[in-house]
């Protein structure tokens, strides 16, 4: 790939090239206003393409700095000791995030080619803009340049739902409004705390990774982000702004908010929360793995018994980026794979679940299920594409859905979160009652209503729309490697980054806990190479060169901690 | 032929995916069915060749993988989708492909004039394929794919009257129970795959991998543990006890599908992961004990329900219900291979009679048409004298009847004798063997009579039909006629291939080999040896008692028919004056004992309850209510405060005033 083009930059701002191009249309023109919006998303969409051939797993391509490649710099304010850059690079969990934004936006235009008649000028601009902050997010490698994009996606976010929204939009679009900028100012006071903490210098988020900070400041400054992060996810119980804005939102918010902005939140996780703030993590972990897992359950069983198709939608997102969570903070390789790979599922297959809800409320004005029943009958061809993105949505495997999950609670069981895991294996039953009993009372028996039996079936944009989400549900589903692969060197080292200060920093706690799973190995099978004890293991060769002897007190420590005087296990030897 | 195994799953794919992308336009009947039926014939023509292959190579050298590619690989765990071929998957593959392709081709005229025909076939297409990767996927994950898959077509044959709501909802329920035994498969396969690596530095899901390091797996403890949780997973996917109760009403779905799916195929999916993990399962006596328990309640229990239900279909699903049971007190007692020979016997028998009811059900619904009667004609009360009118579907329903009555010489009598003896002489259970046996001779002595009852009151007597309504009865078309011979014949000879060593000693001098048995052995080996090794061999009983217990259950099998015919046919008054006598025996056997009624009232209907209060109560109340009431604490706050910002120039001069009193005021009273 030639370095020399900024693709990022370019990828960025070609949304905002648009919204600025809108500007000049005529507001009464919605024919042209709806195809330069989409143009330009779709050409967004293909410039993101050279990033899947450009990138490279391995991380040896040249321009390759920490793990990120697509590297920009630009010096960009500097006030005194204060030094903003403008940062951009990608790594193989970005990169994904960043093709689902470009790749669901096009989709989305598309679906409100009739659904939104009103202020489409103003509507296009929006949904435009709303992408440069989602990119830009996704690719700030500036902790402050991060915190300006999380702030540019929430406005029009704002103004979607609270214009363009249902019944009660401004209720949903101020609670939405609100609960996250709680969140994002907590996350602005840690951010700057943690600036001053690092001594100043620039925001370069690289830079951040290798500080070690004290146990108690990483304990407030992971709750500040965590916090914000949690609301965006959302986590359980913070989650209550969602099923309302879902509701309110028209189809393409509700679409982007489920498919893009949701990930913010998960994302904000594995970038910042996690590896800045290991020892925080090691901490948290039991309470976040607490709150993913009543998140699965609880979110299930409420979807079970809604009246609202699309707020059923709604808790079933609660609960699959419930299964996010749990994977993320699983800490190995299976479950943050997982986790990723069910960030990607979830968009493609709730924002098809939010496109598939959208085009019936747009032929009856109503989401309320007992005004349906029947419509397989009415409508074949929309019942074919529901049928398969309920079953995705369900994780049966075949589909998107079903590696994600599996990975997940693969990668849970194995870790320290094995009884969560177990609960959180019943969401498999739960997710099929809800869904396919929503399915049921929905498309199946009599068509009784004569409303329903005037229905049309799905026009040839609404087949374009759902063509695209069910050929990656089925891609993905049968071959996740090409994303898998991708992703594997920067999971791995997300997992370096957030054990290896935990071993080198001597928290007694971390400490005890590492110590664990290396004295499992030692008294479960004397001998056996270094797996099970894989935390401390991978977490000691890192650090051996740059500080060896803290990283061989912490061995030592955990050796120490560890019951019946296991011996201290892998990691010491690696030291050496 | 092994290098092509790939191409028994693609063919029925290839049918899929033609039938459903094109075939609404297709619309020609026989041009889909054919499709249909063609490619599962390929796909039986390849297994034909393999099972040649395989019979031509040294029994221990019967096994081959091919792996086409890495479905999933994420740190230690790889996940192929590959296949393995070796007896079992054969006999499997042989059961699967034949019977599957028979109900094609009679499912073209069972289905014939029905709207969604090409959907019909789509939907029993992809539940080949889903069959054929759960039987030849060479690893858990891969079994599981077809596992779910089989789940998903079973869903959507059962729900193919979607219109009616009991169809939706007996679909539904199919797929939720299957998911509650999903739950557990993955919970095994976690625990399973966790305990290897973690323990072993095993980290494979490899059935031959898993296999070839079956030492290191401990007896009881964590393997009890992962038997169990898988065992779970099959008693949901074969409707065994407490899972069971979908199955009955899987049979709102056309009646082929319920011969094949679950009759023949989908239903014995538990038993084929319990055979095919046996070396798993022969470490853990604790699991081996609660399968065989399991199995013969089941056996005993659904065959109860079977005596008084007068739907021809529930019959036979209860029927179907009891049988999967004798196959898992087969496993239970670590007589696998009895297991899946009764697996093979019960797939030709209940298939003939599946397709058989399906034959009668098509007569008198074309009969009560003619009538225009809105009477049901799956209900064995408006029946009777039938034979004459069909012949063929008679003969064939009665040859089937016989076999799986247990009849000495016919399919049914080989297997399942085979089993109640592993059941009397297995080394596993001690004191329990005597129970178990006992239920499972109970068990067909229920099986003879509830059997013959269903024939006597379909078949035989007057007939309850109206005149004119029995003169338009007729016998069904060839297509649906020749898979009935087909299944009958291989009711009568099918067990031969199975014939016990006492039996072949007394008539042959021991010339006539149990083919089926040898067939099988190198699967089961590693568990042969580990129980010989671990001084439970065969067990020391003598052949006088086998002869003896074989003559009691075909006694009983006798028994229950002689009684069918003494309260059907002979007595006919009888059967309402027991009912008279024993109202409440009878509405509760009638009513399945209120199973489902007792499921809806502890777990449906308090989990629907505690769902509306977590939503209606918590969500919206508790949580909503806090965050409205900060912003209502805030809003009030800030209404205070809105005071002290009117706007109103004297107001601030009033404060001001005041401020400048209180500060005075201050500095003077210090």
């Amino acid at each position: 790939m030639s370095q020399t083009l900024p693709l990022l930059s370019i990828l960025t701002f070609t949304p905002l090239i648009g919204a600025i191009l809108l500007l000049f249309v005529n507001k009464n023109s919605h024919g042209v206003l709806r195809t330069v919006a989409m143009v330009v998303s779709v050409l967004t969409f293909v410039l993101s393409l050279p990033l899947i051939s450009g990138y490279n797993g391995a991380g040896t391509a040249p321009g390759n700095i920490g793990g990120f490649q697509f590297i920009e710099k630009v010096p960009w304010i500097a006030a005194g000791p204060f030094q903003m850059n403008y940062q951009l690079g990608i790594d193989g969990i970005s990169l994904w995030l960043v093709i689902l934004a470009t790749f669901i936006m096009p989709i989305a235009i598309l679906s409100t080619w009739t659904a939104v008649e009103e202020k489409v000028k103003e509507y296009m601009i929006c949904l435009l803009l709303l992408e440069v902050g989602m990119i830009g997010t996704f690719v700030s490698l500036d902790l402050f340049l991060f915190y300006i994009y999380w702030e540019v996606m929430l406005i029009p976010m704002y103004f979607i739902i609270g214009i363009w929204g249902g019944k009660n939009k401004i209720y949903a679009a101020v609670k939405f409004f609100i609960y996250t900028m709680v969140g994002s100012l907590l996350m602005l006071v840690a951010l700057i705390v943690l600036y001053f903490k690092a001594g100043g210098g620039d925001f370069n988020i690289l830079r951040f990774y290798d500080l070690t900070l004290d146990p108690a400041s990483q304990t407030w400054l992971f709750l500040a982000f965590a916090l914000a992060f949690a609301i965006k996810v959302p986590m359980f119980p913070l989650h209550t702004w969602l099923p309302d804005a879902h509701t309110e939102a028209p189809t393409a918010g509700s679409v982007i908010l489920a498919a893009v902005l949701l990930k913010m939140g998960t994302y904000g996780y594995v970038r910042f929360a996690m590896p800045l703030f290991p020892d925080a993590t090691a901490t948290f972990t039991p309470l976040i793995a607490t709150l993913s897992v009543i998140g699965i359950v609880y979110a299930s069983l409420v979807a079970m018994v809604q009246a609202d198709v699309k707020k059923l939608v709604a808790y079933s997102s609660v609960a699959h980026l419930g299964f996010v969570m749990l994977g993320i903070f699983a800490l190995n390789t299976q479950g943050i794979t997982g986790g990723m790979l069910q960030m990607l599922n979830h968009g493609v297959s709730t924002g098809a679940l939010f496109l598939i809800v959208g085009f019936i409320y747009e032929r009856r004005h109503t989401r309320l299920i007992t005004d349906f029943g029947g419509l397989a009958k009415q409508m074949p061809v929309f019942a074919v594409m529901f049928m398969i993105v309920t079953f995705s949505s369900i994780g049966l495997p075949g589909t998107n859905g079903f590696v994600g999950e599996f990975l997940v609670l693969l990668g849970a069981f194995q870790s320290s979160l094995r009884w969560y895991a177990i609960i959180a294996t019943s969401g498999v039953i739960l997710s099929a009652v809800y869904m396919l009993w929503m399915f049921q009372r929905v498309m199946f028996g009599e068509l009784k209503n004569p409303k329903n039996q005037v229905l049309k079936d799905l026009n040839a944009r609404e087949v374009i729309i759902m063509l695209p989400l069910l050929f990656l549900i089925f891609f993905m589903g049968v071959y996740p490697r090409p994303f898998i692969d991708s992703m594997a060197p920067s999971i791995d080292r997300l997992i370096k980054q957030t054990t290896k200060n935990q071993v080198a920093k001597i928290a007694p706690a971390a400490a005890a806990m590492l110590a664990v799973p290396a004295a499992q190995a030692a008294t479960a099978a004397p001998g056996a190479p270094a797996e099970a004890g894989a935390p401390a293991a991978t977490g000691a060769p890192a650090e051996a060169g740059a500080a060896a002897a803290p990283a061989a007190t912490a061995a030592t420590a955990a050796a120490a901690a560890a019951p019946h005087g296991a011996e201290p296990a892998p990691a010491a030897h690696e030291v050496k | 032929m092994f290098e092509y195994v790939w191409l028994i799953p693609l063919f029925p794919l290839i049918g899929v995916v033609i039938n459903g992308l094109f075939g609404k336009k297709i619309k020609n009947e026989m041009i889909i069915g054919g499709i249909a039926s063609l490619a599962v014939f390929g796909s039986f023509l390849v297994s034909c060749g393999i099972l040649v292959q395989l019979l031509g190579m040294p029994g221990e050298e019967r096994h081959f993988e091919k792996t086409i590619f890495t479905w999933i690989q994420s740190g230690t765990f790889k996940a192929d989708v590959g296949f393995l071929i070796d007896p079992l998957s054969c006999v499997m593959l042989m059961v699967v492909t034949g019977a599957g392709f028979l109900i094609h081709l009679y499912s073209i005229g069972y289905m014939h004039g029905e709207e969604g025909f090409y959907r019909y076939f789509t939907y029993l297409n992809l539940f080949v394929f889903s069959m054929l990767l759960l039987v030849t996927g060479n690893n858990l994950l891969l079994m599981f794919v077809g596992w779910e898959g089989v789940g998903l077509c079973s869903y959507l044959l059962i729900g193919y009257y979607f219109h009616k709501k009991s169809a939706g909802d007996a679909g539904k329920k199919a797929f939720v129970m299957n998911r509650v035994g999903d739950f557990g498969f993955l919970l095994g396969l976690f625990t399973l795959f966790w305990y290897m690596g973690s323990t072993h530095n095993v980290w494979t899901i490899n059935f031959r991998e898993l296999a070839s390091h079956a030492d290191m797996l401990p007896v009881g403890g964590v393997v009890t543990a992962i038997t169990l949780f898988f065992f779970i997973g099959a008693t949901g996917k074969s409707a065994q006890i407490p899972l069971y109760t979908w199955l009955p009403d899987a049979m709102e779905g056309p009646t082929p599908v319920s011969a094949l799916i679950h009759a023949a195929t989908m239903v014995t999916a538990g038993v084929y992961m319990i055979a095919r993990m046996n070396f798993i399962y022969i470490k853990s006596p604790t699991t081996l004990l609660v399968i065989a328990c399991v199995g013969a309640a089941t056996a005993l229990f659904a065959a109860t329900i079977g005596t008084a239900q007068n739907d021809i279909k529930r019959v036979l699903a209860y029927s179907t219900v009891s049988q999967l049971g004798y196959m898992f007190l087969a496993m239970g007692v670590g007589a696998f291979g009895a297991g899946v020979f009764h697996l093979m016997t019960h797939a030709f028998f209940k298939a003939c009679l599946f397709l058989g009811s399906g034959s009668v059900i098509h007569a008198m619904h074309h009969a009560l048409h003619h009538e225009h009667s809105d009477a049901d004609p799956q209900d064995m009360r408006n029946m009777g004298g039938l034979r004459k009118k069909m012949p063929i579907t008679f003969w064939t329903f009665l040859i089937a009847t016989i076999a799986i009555a247990g009849i000495p010489g016919f399919a049914g009598f080989f297997s399942k004798d085979e089993i109640l003896w592993q059941a009397f002489s297995n080394p596993h259970h001690g004191e329990m063997n005597i129970v178990l046996w006992l239920a499972g001779a109970c068990a067909a002595g229920l099986t003879a009579f509830y059997m013959f009852r269903l024939v006597f009151m379909t078949f035989f007597g007057k007939t309850r039909l109206s005149d004119k309504a029995y003169h338009h009865l007729h016998e069904s078309p060839f297509v649906i006629v020749f898979p009935l011979i087909v299944l009958a014949a291989l009711s009568m000879f099918g067990g031969y291939l199975g014939v016990p060593k006492v039996l072949s000693e007394f008539f042959t001098g021991g010339a006539f080999p149990n083919y089926l048995e040898h067939f099988l052995d190198p699967v089961f080996a590693y568990s042969t040896n580990f129980m010989a090794h671990s001084g439970h061999g065969e067990g020391h009983h003598s052949v006088a008692l086998e002869w003896g217990l074989m003559g009691g259950s075909v006694l009983i099998a006798c028994g229950g028919i002689a009684f069918a015919w003494a309260l059907y046919i002979a007595y006919p008054a009888i059967p309402g004056r027991i009912v008279a006598t024993f109202p409440v025996l009878h509405r509760a056997v009638y009513n399945k004992w209120y199973v489902d009624e007792i499921y809806d009232f502890m777990i449906v209907n308090p989990c629907k309850a505690f769902s509306n209060f977590l939503w209606k109560g918590f969500d919206v109340v508790i949580v909503d209510g806090v965050v409205n009431g900060v912003a209502a604490v805030v809003r009030g706050l800030s209404g205070l405060l809105r005071h002290v910002q009117t706007g109103l120039v004297h107001n601030y001069a009033f404060s001001m005033a005041l401020g400048v009193v209180v500060i005075v005021g201050c500095y003077l009273f210090r």
